[in-house]
């Protein structure tokens, strides 16, 4: 009895050290942090369209993370995830770029678009995944330097090849045509299509990895990739495959960007999803069922936050010190609980 | 230093590891603890040197209750626990292995630290390169250098976790003869094993511990049979060797050359008949662990032809080697064998054909369930393997094996096992020799090899020996064979 106690005590803990903690930095900041929290809440929830816009953020961080869980179960880090949605949205805008002016349906148009965003996302993870599996590169510092790498790629296009007439602009290429926007729910910017296509993927995810064949042997791969070659997998092909997967959801994330959010490419078309998916992974321990309320709650951090520069002069990157010490401190009181139930067991 | 223990209890969820152990051990003396697989030998010794806690229960030194929280506590005390597999660090110099551990000081003394460890093993007649790395070093060297660190530390209580296990029979002597050297000086040595013979020769006195609990104690001069039958609660014979006629083979090996970076074999020529073993014989890393790694297609070989079933599959990859029913066990069980956190059902479904994409739980729980049976595994199917005892994991590893195989490929299959375990380990695999699998295997137990093979291959330094048969040898020629003599 006693133990349960312990177990359930630590996770509340954690929130509460990870407030504490920012609310010591909003002091420092010389800010009033119930205030700050008020903001984002409000930010956040305060009105129908603020709650779409939660949502619109929700979608490609459940994208990312679903991908993610995929390559943390082969036991791989794919920290090139940001990379690959870039490449999402490099491809994607390139579809629809090369196909805007012909007679094509539109709907055909933005179809394509996807799959050359998938496909996109899933080539830049298979450079990840070669350069580790035949290259002997950690898939770390691969993922690092695509990422770097597809950066240069989008400020080189939206400045060169694909820049607006007569100058290029940080705000990015040309906006598409009204038709080959994804079809937003009336007065929100939310559509209806990226949130269905969000919660299937986690689901389909959670159930790939809670009861398929290919799950288990990802699972095997991931903790033992001696062993299960001895059983007859390969763990580069099942390595590679989960890189392939991870990549066309990060591409479908980059998709979602271009085709129903900004309708363009802009620099930062990845906004930070791939990596605040890798915050969000570690913070659910890999479980596919918490991805969705988790990640919810952090897209709805990020879109609280946006009205903290102006209401309250502080910087919107209050948000990222929140999730970031939230990880930290669900990490650390983890850490905590199973040696305090060691100490208690020996 | 008198060692006294008194009720200790140590539970590990429903497992009564320590069930009420009292024993006394006086200074001068080398006790023995004998006991099979997870009778509670290991965790009783990781009490007294610190790494559990007991639930209840006291430890005295010299009369005196002492608190021993954690290993640095024990050494503190004077208690030093040398572990099953040496805990040290490859790729570090003996030298900073040998300091390491040592309380205080930025800059350890390293002129007087050579100084000491060079007279310590002058005492001891051992001979370790304070300049080598630790891992060009053999276990039972490595197993040395633990000694001499935990003496320097000032141990005078020393544990020793079946310290003959992977060493040879020169290091063993060594070993005894620096334990009994040891004592002489007023130490106390216990010595933890399942092996009857060496506790026998060596131990001035024995306590024997089943199921948690101490069952009884002994001293010299030994009666085999009332150990064994205090160990086990019952009598226990070795099974008789069955032969059959065995015509047709199963393996050809033709001129067959391994190489690897340390050491070539070359040309070996040999055929294996269905159903008959074979042992694999020879000091540690003489090239026997190669030579059954290319048998299995983990390896390629520089030349010649392994003939399987009339096929060559010398250069295939391993998957075919597996479609033609060869099937490898590796020794390290958690490292190559078994996937830790993964059930023993998720193991079955893994290694039995796919159905559907779908895993079908009910079924491989079942199924898994029919073979926890069969292979007399303590554990459920949703017990994760690393939850296993070493014996339960390796009956696990043979019940994951195909029913229907041409050739087994082992690496120690008993190391580790108590007698029991080992004997039904064997008996599972002479059936299947009975029903034509041949069985190739490595272990570094000289009576396991006279006794289960039909013919023993002896490797020394990269070459090897034509088969002996293994009716017609002895234990002492083979040990000189190991040793070299006739290469």
């Amino acid at each position: 009895m006693k133990k349960r106690w312990i177990e359930w005590l630590f996770q509340p803990l954690a929130v509460v050290l990870a407030l504490i903690f920012t609310t010591i930095v909003l002091l420092i900041a010389g800010a009033n942090p119930l205030q700050a929290y008020g903001n984002i809440l409000s930010g956040a929830f305060s009105s129908t369209s603020k709650v779409a816009d939660s949502l619109v953020a929700w979608i490609p961080l459940l994208l990312a993370t679903a991908g993610l869980l995929i390559t943390f179960t082969a036991g791989l880090w794919n920290i090139g995830v940001e990379g690959q949605i870039t490449l999402g949205a490099i491809f994607t805008t390139w579809v629809l770029r090369a196909l805007q002016d012909t007679n094509t349906a539109a709907w055909l148009i933005l179809l394509l678009g996807f799959l050359a965003g998938m496909a996109g996302g899933a080539l830049w993870a298979a450079l990840v995944g070669i350069l580790r599996i035949y290259g002997g590169v950690n898939e770390i510092f691969g993922g690092l330097g695509l990422n770097f790498v597809s950066t240069a790629l989008v400020i080189w296009l939206i400045f060169g090849p694909w820049k607006r007439p007569g100058v290029g602009s940080m705000s990015g290429t040309v906006p598409f045509d009204e038709r080959l926007w994804l079809p937003m729910l009336p007065g929100l910017r939310l559509s209806l299509w990226a949130l269905i296509l969000g919660i299937l993927a986690i689901v389909a995810i959670y159930f790939v990895l809670q009861g398929s064949y290919f799950g288990l042997r990802l699972k095997a791969v991931g903790r033992n990739r001696r062993a299960a070659a001895l059983m007859g997998m390969s763990p580069s092909r099942y390595g590679l495959a989960a890189f392939l997967i991870c990549g066309a959801l990060a591409g479908l994330a980059g998709a979602v960007q271009v085709t129903g959010v900004y309708h363009r490419l802009i620099p930062s078309i990845s906004s930070g999803y791939g990596f605040l998916g890798l915050l969000v992974a570690m913070l659910v321990n890999y479980q596919a069922i918490w991805v969705a309320p988790i990640a919810f709650f952090f897209a709805a951090l990020n879109i609280g936050s946006i009205q903290l520069p102006i209401v309250l002069k502080l910087d919107s990157t209050l948000s990222g010190v929140l999730q970031g010490s939230l990880v930290l401190f669900v990490l650390l009181m983890d850490g905590v609980r199973r040696n305090l139930l060691n100490r208690r067991k020996e | 230093m008198n060692v006294e223990l008194s009720h200790i209890h140590k539970t590990f969820g429903r497992v009564h590891a320590n069930n009420d152990i009292s024993l006394f051990i006086p200074a001068g003396s080398i006790q023995g603890i004998l006991g099979e697989n997870g009778a509670g030998k290991s965790t009783l010794m990781k009490i007294l040197s610190g790494c559990f806690y007991p639930d209840s229960g006291t430890i005295l030194l010299d009369g005196r209750p002492a608190r021993i929280e954690s290993p640095a506590d024990a050494i503190r005390h004077g208690i030093g626990m040398l572990h099953q597999d040496p805990l040290d660090f490859p790729p570090m110099r003996v030298l900073d292995n040998f300091v390491l551990g040592r309380a205080g000081g930025l800059f350890p003394n390293a002129t007087q630290a050579r100084r000491d460890f060079e007279q310590l093993q002058a005492r001891f007649d051992f001979a370790i390169d304070p300049d080598a790395y630790v891992e060009s070093l053999t276990v039972g060297e490595r197993q040395q250098l633990e000694i001499l660190r935990l003496l320097w530390l000032g141990a005078r209580v020393l544990i020793m976790d079946e310290p003959t296990t992977g060493i040879s029979s020169m290091q063993r002597q060594k070993l005894f003869a620096a334990l009994r050297k040891l004592v002489s000086e007023g130490m106390t040595v216990i010595f933890v094993s399942h092996k009857l013979e060496e506790v026998e020769g060596l131990c001035d006195r024995v306590a024997v511990l089943r199921s948690g609990r101490l069952v009884g104690q002994a001293e010299p001069p030994y009666v085999t049979s009332e150990l064994v039958r205090m160990m086990f609660g019952k009598n226990i014979h070795l099974a008789e060797k069955t032969s059959l006629e065995k015509e047709d083979h199963c393996l050809v090996l033709s001129d067959l050359t391994v190489g690897d970076a340390r050491l070539d074999i070359r040309n070996v020529s040999l055929q294996v008949r269905r159903g008959e073993v074979i042992g694999l014989a020879g000091m540690e890393g003489s090239g026997q662990r190669q030579f059954l790694r290319t048998l299995g297609g983990l390896m390629r070989p520089a030349g010649g032809k392994i003939l399987v079933n009339g096929i060559n599959l010398a250069g295939k990859p391993y998957e075919r080697f597996r479609a033609m029913r060869v099937a490898f066990v590796p020794a390290s069980r958690m490292e190559e064998g078994l996937i830790p956190g993964l059930t023993l059902a998720e193991h079955f479904a893994l290694v039995r054909p796919q159905t559907g994409f779908v895993v079908q739980r009910e079924r491989m729980e079942t199924l898994a369930q029919e073979q926890i049976e069969q292979f007399s595994i303590r554990g459920t199917p949703q017990s994760r393997v690393e939850a296993l005892s070493g014996g339960n994991q390796q009956r696990a590893l043979l019940s994951l094996l195909d029913a229907q195989l041409s050739l087994i490929l082992l690496e120690h299959p008993t190391r580790g096992l108590d007698i029991e375990s080992a004997i039904w380990i064997w008996g599972k695999l002479k059936e299947r020799c009975e029903n034509g699998t041949s069985i190739v295997f490595i272990s570094s137990d000289l009576e396991e090899l006279l006794h289960y093979s039909d013919r023993v291959l002896v490797f020394f330094n990269g070459k090897v020996s034509a088969p002996l048969n293994a009716a017609q040898t002895s234990v002492e020629e083979l040990g000189q064979m190991i040793g070299g003599k006739g290469f």
